[in-house]
This record gives structure tokens, C-alpha cells and sequence, in this order.
């Protein structure tokens, strides 16, 4: 049985109907084909797949897509804007914020999320606020420093 | 990993929620913030026929103080409580320990009911409720009925919710004048889960303790207010010797949990270390 679902992804908006248990993950990547949006662990530890549902970062493979039903949603795709990388990610960039760039998307919105709240998070701040998100190349020294520079570079 | 194939109800109240659990009963879950219920259907551990989801209920979200006694509805998720003015001046033991939970990203979707629920031994919030003086609000086919913390855990994932019951919310009677209370957790690294969990309260009266309350979490198949602790320092005096000696009899007489990450001695050296570092803690704050 579909459930009907309207959700506004980056600013568009979508209408399916999606099995219940389809989860939020699958449906920005395999229904929007938004796959910027990774699957790590599967289990709501790693939060690769972390996006922002109105407004508040989310693990979306813990989340059923008809719980997002009326949410406006923003996954990495919606960050830069005409063209131009948003702040963070310019700073992950310059500041070699990632090697494999798998947990990236995750780290951006949860940071993304941090600095909506904290425009200048302390680097303890910072490293509490990525409890939630595992890089497993960096050490993530690199971005706690991207995420110092963007919020410099916002403020 | 993909949860087995339910129907999805959408409750818009309480009311609607109760009708729905009438008619599926049995088959039935109810769906909150899903972060304990989710991973355990994506796991297969649990596959009910029917999800009924209270997600959207605004009454349940409400936190407020009323008559010197704070409200949190059950919908209420971490984040909101660990931000909420009226948690961080009535109780901020709750507040902090809310903010502790998981990561950011859980505490935005999971809920205070959820947690009270699921009865995860490790999970966080009961051992402070339990200091604290907590009851647990619930709804079901005969009415409201109030549960206090201590009589709602009743072993490993098992509470006194009855058949077709909802948690409605958690009600918080003032602290004792002038108590501190404090929650320390040794967090297992990658769940967050406590390994041990310690919550504690001391009044003081000059120096000396008159009222102490220790409760743990994840040392036992449920949490639980420690008596012996309780008893070791209430009436001595707030110093470290005192409280190292009280903190000593933590877990007397209590089936310690053992698992591959912390096997019985371990937890019951990791409680020992918890109750005193909570103690001097709760103290210093008193």
C-alpha cells in the first residue's frame, strides 16, 4: 500500500507514493536520485547519510520516508548556490577536510547544522558537535579545521 | 538493511492513537522518533504488522512548569529538553544529561517516551529520573495512571507499560532546596551507550549529607536507585574519604551485566569510580 508524501528537497518539491518502510536515505537516493547522500553504517552511528529536516541534521537511514511527509529537507546537493560552493565546502576543500570524501557529505550537514546555531563554535564545540559523524582517514584534525575557517569566513 | 513490511497508521492525537492500538493491538508499534524502534526493525529483531505513528501529536511535545513541578511530554525529543529553559532551571541534571545522549543527530529525532519505552538497561535518562523523583504519565483503555520511576523499569526491556498504553509524559517535583545532582557516564565510544551511568544528588545540612540519592544505569537489567550507597553517606560528612567509602558499596547485591565490552568486575569497578566521582560532584554543586 503507497503512502502519498509531498516533501520540498533543496527547494523543489516532490510528490511519490512510497511503500512504508521505505527509509528517507533510499528515497533521496534511489527515488531523487540525490546520491550525494552516502549509506555507511546502516545503523545510526556513522551519519554519512546525515541531512537536514527542517532545518535540524538527521541520520536519514533512521528515519522512514512518510515521517518526512510535509518536511522541507536539504541534503548536500543544496548547499552551493549559482554555482558557487557553499562556505564549507570551499573550506573542506582549501583545507584538505577529507581523503576518501565518503563521511564528507555527512560532516558538511552536520556542520552546516552546528554553524546555523553556533556561528562560532569553540574547536571543542566543534568536536562535540561530530560525535555523531566517523571519518575513518582523516583523524578529523583537518576538519575540525574547515569547519574553524568556514565559520571564520561566515562571521 | 530494510525493515520487513508493515502498514503505516498516522495518529493526529492522542485520542486517534489510543483507537488505533485498540484495532491492531498485538501487531501493533507505536512510532515516536523511531531511533529505538527503527534500528531494531531494519535488524529483523522486531517486525510488527502496524506502525502507528504519534510523531505529529502537538500535545505531547509540550515542556512546561506548573505548580513547581516540570512537564515534559513524552514527545518532547532530546534536543528540546537539553535547550529547554524551564529543564535547564527546575532540573538541569536532566537537561545536561539529555545533551549527552547519542549524538546530535539522534537527540534531534529521539524522544524522552521512546527511551522510557524501549528500556534499553543502558540508556541514560532513567537513573536520573529515578534521583529525581520521577512518574512516568500514561494512557490506555481504562484511563491516565501515573507510574513512578521506580516501580516503571522492571527488567531488561520490560516496564510496567500494560497492553495498549501510551507515555504520555514525565512529570519532575521540585529538587530538594539547595541539592546538587549530577549524571557522569563511562560512554561506550561508538553507541554512546552508557557502560556505567551514575546519577546523584546530595542536600547538605552544614556539612554533613542529609540526603543522598545514587541511582545507575547499564550496571544491571535495569536501572536502579542504590541503597547501600544512599545509606554509606547519608548522615556523614560531604568529604572524599566519606564519599569514597560510600562510593565503595555501589552494585552490593546487584546481578551485574557482563558483555564483550565490559565484563562484571569491570562494571562493577566502573560503577565504584562513577558513584564517587558523581558523589563529590553532586556535592561540591550542593
Amino acid at each position: 500500500m503507497g503512502i502519498p508524501i509531498t516533501v520540498q528537497v533543496n527547494g523543489v518539491s516532490h510528490s511519490h507514493e512510497v511503500e512504508p518502510r521505505l527509509l528517507l536515505a533510499h528515497y533521496l537516493r534511489d527515488v531523487l536520485r540525490l546520491t550525494g547522500t552516502h549509506i555507511g553504517c546502516d545503523t545510526s552511528s556513522c551519519g554519512a547519510c546525515t541531512i537536514l529536516v527542517d532545518g535540524k541534521a538527521v541520520k536519514s537511514c533512521t528515519m522512514l520516508a512518510v515521517q518526512a511527509d510535509g518536511a522541507e529537507i536539504t541534503t548536500i546537493e543544496g548547499l552551493a548556490s549559482n554555482g558557487e560552493l557553499h562556505p564549507l565546502q570551499k573550506s573542506f576543500n582549501e583545507e584538505h577536510g577529507l581523503q576518501c570524501g565518503f563521511c564528507t557529505p555527512g560532516m558538511i550537514m552536520t556542520a552546516t547544522d552546528l554553524l546555523a546555531n553556533n556561528p562560532s563554535p569553540s574547536e571543542q564545540e566543534i568536536r562535540h558537535a561530530l560525535e555523531g559523524n566517523y571519518c575513518r582517514c582523516t583523524g578529523y584534525h583537518n576538519i575540525v579545521k574547515a569547519i574553524q575557517n568556514a565559520a571564520n569566513t561566515q562571521g | 538493511m530494510i525493515p520487513a513490511s508493515f502498514n503505516y497508521h498516522r495518529a493526529s492525537s492522542v485520542n486517534e492513537a489510543l483507537d488505533l492500538l485498540k484495532q491492531y493491538g498485538d501487531d501493533a508499534r507505536l512510532l515516536a522518533g523511531g531511533h529505538s524502534l527503527l534500528p531494531a526493525m531494519k535488524l529483523r529483531m522486531n517486525a510488527p504488522a502496524n506502525l502507528i505513528d504519534i510523531g505529529r501529536i502537538a500535545e505531547l511535545n509540550s515542556i512546561r512548569v506548573e505548580n513547581g513541578t516540570l512537564h515534559i511530554g513524552a514527545g518532547a525529543t532530546h534536543s528540546a529538553i537539553a535547550a529547554s529553559p524551564d529543564v535547564q532551571g527546575h532540573a538541569p541534571v536532566l537537561a545536561d544529561t539529555a545533551g549527552m545522549i547519542g549524538d546530535v543527530q539522534v537527540r534531534n529525532k529521539g524522544t524522552i517516551g521512546g527511551s522510557l519505552a524501549h528500556a534499553d538497561p543502558a540508556a541514560d535518562y532513567p537513573a536520573v529520573l529515578l534521583i529525581l523523583n520521577a512518574s512516568i504519565n500514561v494512557i490506555g483503555p481504562n484511563g491516565t495512571r501515573s507510574i513512578a520511576a521506580g516501580d516503571f523499569f522492571q527488567d531488561l526491556y520490560v516496564t510496567a507499560l500494560e497492553e495498549n498504553e501510551i507515555i504520555t509524559g514525565v512529570e519532575i517535583p521540585a529538587m530538594p532546596q539547595g541539592a546538587g545532582a549530577v549524571y557522569l557516564k563511562f560512554a561506550q565510544p561508538a553507541s554512546r551507550f552508557a557502560l556505567v551511568g551514575c546519577a546523584a544528588l546530595v542536600k547538605k545540612d552544614g556539612g554533613t549529607c542529609s540526603e543522598v540519592r545514587v541511582a545507575f544505569t547499564g550496571v544491571g537489567n535495569m536501572p536502579f536507585r542504590d541503597s547501600g550507597v544512599e545509606g554509606a553517606l547519608t548522615g556523614q560528612s560531604a568529604d572524599a574519604s566519606a564519599i569514597e567509602a560510600a562510593a565503595a558499596q555501589a552494585a552490593g547485591g546487584i546481578d551485574v551485566l557482563s558483555d564483550h565490552f565490559a565484563g562484571e568486575d569491570y562494571r562493577t569497578h566502573l560503577a565504584r569510580v562513577y558513584a564517587r566521582r558523581a558523589l563529590s560532584q553532586a556535592a561540591g554543586l550542593a
